[in-house]
Parts: C-alpha cells; sequence; structure tokens
C-alpha cells in the first residue's frame, strides 16, 4: 500500500507542482491519476521512488516514510516504466532488461535467463533480444521497457505515460496486454495518463487531478461517471455529452444504444 | 615547383636520418612532448568537463574562461613563460597544457549534454548511483564528442609544438627555425611537410577512433535518420525535463 | 608601464599593421565560405568531401602552412601575403562549417513558402535563406575574428611584422612589458573586432535580438567548432 499524507511540492521557482495530496493507493490494484498537464500527476508519481521529494507532508509505502530510505536502493527495488521506454540506447535489448538485477549484483547468466523469461511475458519474440532499441518499433520498445520494470519482481510498478508515443492501434494493443499481465501478475501498479479513457479501462481506481496539484475526485470508474465529484470532473471525463451519454433509441423492435451525437455504440444486451 | 622537390630532397636524405637531431628523433621527441601535454591537460580538463557536464553547474563559468584562454595568443604566452622560466621544455610544456584545455573541457561537457535527459531520467529512475549514470550511460554515449574534444586538443598541440622549438632544442620545429637563421629554405619546408604529414596522420588516426567509439546502438539510429531526414545541427540533443528534481 | 608610454607609437603601429592582416584575412574568408557552405547544404554529395576538406585544411599546423604555402603561392615567406592567405584558409575552414549547418537550420516549411508565394531561386536564397542563416552565420565569423587576431601573431616568428614582433623582440631584449602589451593588444584587438561585428550584425538584421540563451549559444559554439 502507498500512502501519500498532506503530500505538497513547490519547486524552487514558485511554482506549485502539488498541493496537499491525501490520496491511498491499494495493494494489487491498478491506480490511475489522471489530469492534463500541470495538474503535478508525474509529480505525484515520481515522489514514490524518491525522483522528487515532497516540500511538505509524507509519502509511505506499507507505512514506511520513503524519506527515512536510501534513494539508490528504493529505486532499484520499484519498477519504473516512461514514456519513450527511456531504454539505454546503447545497450541491447537483453542487457536492458537486465540492468536492474545487474546493479544489484546478480549473476549475468541468472539475470539473463530471466530476461529472457520476460520477454516472453510481455510478448516478445527472443529473437529480439540480441537487438538495439533503435532497430525496434516503439511499440515493441514500450514492452521492453514493461519488461524492464519487472525486471526484479517488484511489487510497485510505476507507468508515467508509457502508452503516449505510440499510434492509437499500438497503444489499444498495449492496454489489453496490461491488463492480462496485470491479471496474471496483480502488481501494485501507478499509472499516470492525461487519456481519460486510458484512466477509466486500466483503473481500478482512478484520480482525477486540476490544474495546480489539487485530486478533484478519486474512486472507481464507475462512481466517477456515476457521481462526478464536480463540474470539472464532470466536464473532464465528459459524463454528459458524446460517446458517454448515452441513450437507448428503438430501432426494428430491439434496443439500440446510442451516444450524445445519435451515432451508435451498441444493442442493449438482455 | 622546384622549390618543394628540394624539401622532399632533403628529407629523403639519408644524412639527415642519423645523429644527433635526425629527423627520427626530433619526431619521436615531437610525440613526446605532445603526449606528455596531452596526458597532462586530460587530467585536469576531462574530470572538470564531465562534472559540468554531468551536473550542468559551472558551465558558464567553463565556458568564460575557456573563451578567455582562446583568445590569448599562444606565441604571446609561450614567450612571457620562456622569460620567466627560461629556456627549456617547462615553458612550451604549460603553454601547451593551457591551449588545451579548452577543446578537453569543450568536449567533455558537450559530450556529456548531448546525452538525451530522458535516458538520464530512466537511468536514475532505475536506481544507478550518479557514479553509474555517469559511468555507464553518460561517457559511452558522449564518447564521439569527448573524443572530438581530444581530437581537436591533440591537433593543437601537435601544432603549436611546432613553436616549442622557438624556446626549447625540443621537436621538429627545430628543423624550421634552424633552416631560417641559416636561411636554408629546403630545411625549413622539410621540417613544414614532416609537420604536415604528422598531424594529418595523426588526425585520421582520430577519425577512425571516433567512429569506432561510436555505441554500437547509436550507430544503428543514425544510419536510420541520415536515410529518413535531412541533416540538421544537433547541438542539443538532450531535452530538459521539467518535472522532478534530480539531485 | 614605462616601456608601454615610451613605445606608444611603435605598439599603435603594430596594431594598424595587425588590423590590416587579420582584418582582410577575416573578410576574405567569410565570402568564400558562404557560397561553399551553401553548395555543402544544398548538394548531399558534396557535403562531405567539402567539410572533409576543410577539416584536413584545419588540421594543418599553422607555422608549417606559412612555409609551404608559398610552393603554391610563389610568394615569399616572409611576405604579408602569404600571411593573409594562410590566414583566409584557416577561416574558410572554420566558417563552410557553420554555413553549412546555418543554412540547414532554415525550417524547409519557410523555404518551400517563400517559393509558393513566388520567389525564383535567387530571389529566395537573398531574401529567406541568407537572413535567416544570419545569426549563425554572424556566430561563425565571430569565432574566426578571435582565431585569426590571435593566430595573426605567429607570423612575427618567421619574420612577418604584428602585433606578435612585440613577443619576439620581448623575448630576445628580455622586456616583459612587452610581451604583455603584446598579449592584452591583441586581445583587445579580437574583442574590439568581435564587438564591431556584432554591432554590423544588429544593423543588417535588425529583427535579430540576440537573447541571452544565444549569447550562450555563440560561446558554445566556439567550443563546439573544436569538438566537431
Amino acid at each position: 500500500m502507498i500512502e501519500f499524507r498532506g503530500v505538497t511540492k513547490q519547486f524552487p521557482d514558485g511554482t506549485v507542482a502539488v498541493a496537499g495530496v491525501d490520496i491511498v493507493v491499494p495493494p494489487r490494484k491498478t491506480t490511475v491519476f489522471v489530469g492534463s498537464s500541470g495538474s503535478g500527476k508525474t509529480t505525484l508519481l515520481r515522489m514514490i521512488n524518491r525522483m522528487v521529494d515532497p516540500t511538505a507532508g509524507q509519502v509511505l509505502i506499507d507505512g514506511t516514510d520513503v524519506a527515512t530510505l536510501e534513494p539508490v536502493g528504493l529505486r532499484r527495488g520499484i519498477g519504473y516504466v516512461m514514456q519513450n521506454s527511456g531504454l539505454l540506447p546503447h545497450r541491447k535489448v537483453i542487457d536492458n532488461v537486465a540492468t536492474v538485477p545487474l546493479l544489484r549484483g546478480e549473476k549475468k547468466a541468472v539475470a539473463h535467463a530471466r530476461a529472457l523469461e520476460l520477454l516472453d511475458t510481455v510478448g516478445l519474440d527472443r529473437s529480439l533480444a540480441d537487438k538495439y532499441p533503435s532497430q525496434l518499433s516503439g511499440g515493441q520498445q514500450q514492452r521492453v521497457g514493461v519488461a524492464r520494470g519487472l525486471a526484479v519482481d517488484p511489487n510497485i510498478l510505476l507507468m508515467d505515460e508509457p502508452f503516449g508515443a505510440v499510434d492509437p492501434i499500438v497503444r489499444a494493443e498495449l492496454q489489453q496486454e496490461l491488463l492480462r499481465l496485470q491479471g496474471e501478475l496483480g502488481k501494485t501498479v501507478v499509472f499516470v495518463t492525461h487519456d481519460i479513457d486510458e484512466a477509466f479501462l486500466l483503473g481500478d481506481q482512478v484520480v482525477i487531478m486540476q490544474h495546480g496539484g489539487q485530486i478533484s475526485q478519486a474512486a472507481s470508474p464507475a462512481e466517477i461517471l456515476a457521481n462526478p465529484a464536480d463540474d470539472f470532473v464532470a466536464d473532464f471525463v465528459g459524463a454528459n455529452r458524446g460517446k458517454r451519454a448515452l441513450h437507448l433509441t428503438e430501432v426494428d423492435g430491439r434496443r439500440i444504444v446510442v451516444d450524445d451525437d445519435g451515432r451508435p455504440a451498441g444493442v442493449l444486451a438482455s | 615547383m622546384n622549390l618543394l622537390l628540394d624539401g622532399i630532397a632533403w628529407i629523403l636524405d639519408p644524412a639527415n636520418w642519423t645523429g644527433v637531431g635526425s629527423i627520427p628523433e626530433r619526431i619521436a621527441q615531437h610525440l613526446a612532448i605532445s603526449a606528455t601535454v596531452l596526458v597532462i591537460s586530460a587530467l585536469i580538463a576531462l574530470p572538470i568537463g564531465t562534472l559540468v557536464g554531468h551536473t550542468g553547474r559551472g558551465k558558464e563559468l567553463v565556458v568564460t574562461v575557456s573563451g578567455g584562454l582562446r583568445a590569448l595568443p599562444t606565441l604571446g604566452l609561450l614567450t612571457l613563460l620562456a622569460l620567466w622560466l627560461g629556456i627549456g621544455l617547462q615553458a612550451p610544456i604549460i603553454a601547451l597544457v593551457v591551449l588545451a584545455l579548452p577543446p578537453l573541457l569543450a568536449g567533455a561537457y558537450s559530450g556529456l549534454e548531448s546525452v538525451d535527459r530522458r535516458t538520464v531520467d530512466a537511468a536514475r529512475a532505475m536506481g544507478m548511483r550518479e557514479g553509474q549514470i555517469i559511468g555507464k550511460v553518460e561517457v559511452p554515449l558522449g564518447m564521439p564528442i569527448i573524443v572530438g574534444g581530444i581530437r581537436s586538443a591533440t591537433l593543437q598541440i601537435i601544432a603549436t609544438a611546432t613553436l616549442a622549438a622557438y624556446i626549447a632544442d625540443d621537436g621538429l620545429g627545430r628543423f624550421i627555425f634552424a633552416g631560417l637563421k641559416t636561411r636554408d629554405y629546403a630545411e625549413m619546408l622539410g621540417g613544414s611537410i614532416l609537420v604536415i604529414l604528422l598531424a594529418l596522420a595523426i588526425d585520421g588516426l582520430f577519425a577512425i577512433i571516433q567512429r569506432l567509439v561510436v555505441p554500437a546502438g547509436v550507430r544503428a539510429t543514425r544510419t536510420r535518420e541520415l536515410r529518413s531526414r535531412p541533416p540538421r545541427p544537433r547541438a542539443v540533443v538532450g531535452r530538459p525535463i521539467t518535472e522532478g528534481n534530480p539531485e | 608601464m614605462n616601456w608601454l608610454w615610451s613605445n606608444l607609437d611603435l605598439v599603435g603601429e603594430l596594431m594598424l599593421t595587425h588590423l590590416a592582416l587579420s582584418v582582410p584575412a577575416i573578410i576574405l574568408s567569410f565570402v568564400i565560405s558562404v557560397p561553399i557552405g551553401w553548395i555543402a547544404h544544398r548538394y548531399r554529395w558534396s557535403r562531405g568531401v567539402l567539410l572533409s576538406l576543410c577539416g584536413l585544411l584545419y588540421a594543418i599546423p599553422s607555422l608549417a602552412l606559412l612555409i609551404a604555402l608559398p610552393i603554391v603561392t610563389g610568394q615569399r615567406t616572409t611576405s604579408p601575403i602569404n600571411l593573409v592567405i594562410a590566414l583566409t584558409l584557416y577561416g574558410i575552414a572554420v566558417i563552410v562549417r557553420t554555413a553549412a549547418d546555418a543554412f540547414d537550420a532554415v525550417e524547409p516549411d519557410v523555404r518551400q513558402s517563400a517559393t509558393a508565394i513566388g520567389y525564383s531561386a535567387a530571389g529566395r536564397f537573398w531574401g529567406v535563406e541568407l537572413p535567416l542563416a544570419g545569426p549563425v552565420l554572424l556566430s561563425g565569423l565571430r569565432v574566426v575574428i578571435v582565431s585569426t587576431v590571435s593566430l595573426a601573431t605567429i607570423g612575427a616568428v618567421i619574420g612577418v611584422q604584428s602585433l606578435g614582433s612585440l613577443f619576439t623582440d620581448g623575448l630576445q631584449r628580455g622586456i616583459q612589458a612587452e610581451i604583455i602589451t603584446g598579449i592584452v593588444a591583441t586581445m583587445v584587438l579580437a574583442i574590439g573586432l568581435d564587438w564591431a561585428s556584432v554591432a554590423i550584425g544588429r544593423m543588417l538584421m535588425p529583427w535579430w535580438r540576440p537573447s541571452a540563451a544565444e549569447r550562450r549559444r555563440t560561446l558554445d559554439r566556439v567550443e563546439r567548432v573544436d569538438a566537431a
């Protein structure tokens, strides 16, 4: 379990990225922080592995304040996947996946064997192991990034807009892969995105952030749609327009669901 | 063209290849003084440049100081030091070290700076220590530019080591100044040709090294880029990360 | 200081001589390099060849070049023209690369829209590409100004009069003040010409506002020319 207690981050230039956030990230579930840029979502994520230290408040992992932990060791125990994969361009795929185990002093043979298994886990062919990141497609690179994040079998997986830079078709594929993986592995996933659809698809808990680093609402997707906390949330999730404002109409005796623009979205199953 | 032939004839004259102050001896001296200077200046400049490139701190200072050093006329520095320290190798070595610092510093810090900040950020997020980030990520990726700095420094050292003969009885420059004194143009030209050949050979050597140190994965990107995009100046490769505070 | 007061005439005269050597070399190398840089930018096949040639030229030690040049030019080694030619060659070696980069940096969109609104090829060069490449060209010129003024002193060791003569003379006669005067005068000339070039740049490119960031980049370019 990860707990934010009254966490604030003010940068030296005076900008407040995060303002007094209290939130609990439940274990073995996916929590998605969603908001537009400048809402402090990435800063919150980076506080978990101390890439950013809060100027006030505490971040606790299983009851331990991370401020008391040595950052390097902490980071080695937490998986981290970022946009553009962040792979080391001068190392082969297999070495990238095995980076953290090797940093921790594991034997190379062991780390490589495990890295190959991880390629299977994320749905990559083992023949890619000897390629360099630049020789892979964007989607493949992201999969390698996920494999690297999983390399030390961490309890916590931080994902910072991991699918932001790939095209929509590949993104949909990767989202499904993540759902499958999460079903198998049951990690505590903290996911950051600006895409509300992605948040609703992946999140058990969705945390909607607004500009200035405050939480507008934290709840399950269904609750948010049913009871948006305020106008900002309703507007942000688009609860009352477009493809989320669904109506029933009857066509040839069957009940069809259409969206706000009258485009058919599906058939009501009985 | 006769002049050129005279110069070549001087180089080929067997009498110049033996005895005290022979061509091989002068070449060896020239290389020895250059190597000494390169080692000293690299020991000073590379660690500083690496730290500046890694932390981003002190860059203004380094750029200003090395800009100033560059405007400093070498011959002036050399003669002033010679006046203070007397005839001998001390003055040229110090002057040459001062000369070699700016390109070495620039190569080191711009090499590290050229590494994509996101890659560095990812390395840190994975749990690399600062030293590991430098050693395993920034230095290997910045190596072509670091070597570029060493190449440029070496060339300047070799070129200016010729001037050292103005102060000390040392190196290939000796032939130039001896020829100047006796009005023997063939000897001056022969010495010049040797210096030019030496410089070009070393430069060629470095060109090869510079190619070899491009990390394999980066080479793969470059060829792809070349195919798809027109060449653009890659002055700034890294992009600052706005969120977060790398310590 | 005494030495300086009693030799003000000499110093002034040598400064003028020094200017007469370095300014023509700076202007010539700029005028020659811009078209070469444009060719390197425009025709891909020529780029590698031209830039490699410049790299080779840059690698040749200056003193050796001064002595070897007369084979080609027929000048005496001690003639000022010989020195100006050598300085021009080094200037070219530096600016061509910068010029190619400068033209590369002009946005293709801008170039295409210029063509689209009806510029001819020549009109586009003078009216669009050259002005837009201007700031980067100027930064290359500034590098050359500093290096040329400093390099011109080398001629003194083979007998070409310049501020460098204060170094050789000062060493022979053991006058420290003379050498220091020479160093200061050389640096003053370099900085003065640098300022002048920026002033001219402002006049010719009134839209150009050298920001702090750009000044830093210019300094940076000075460094990078070396590392390149």
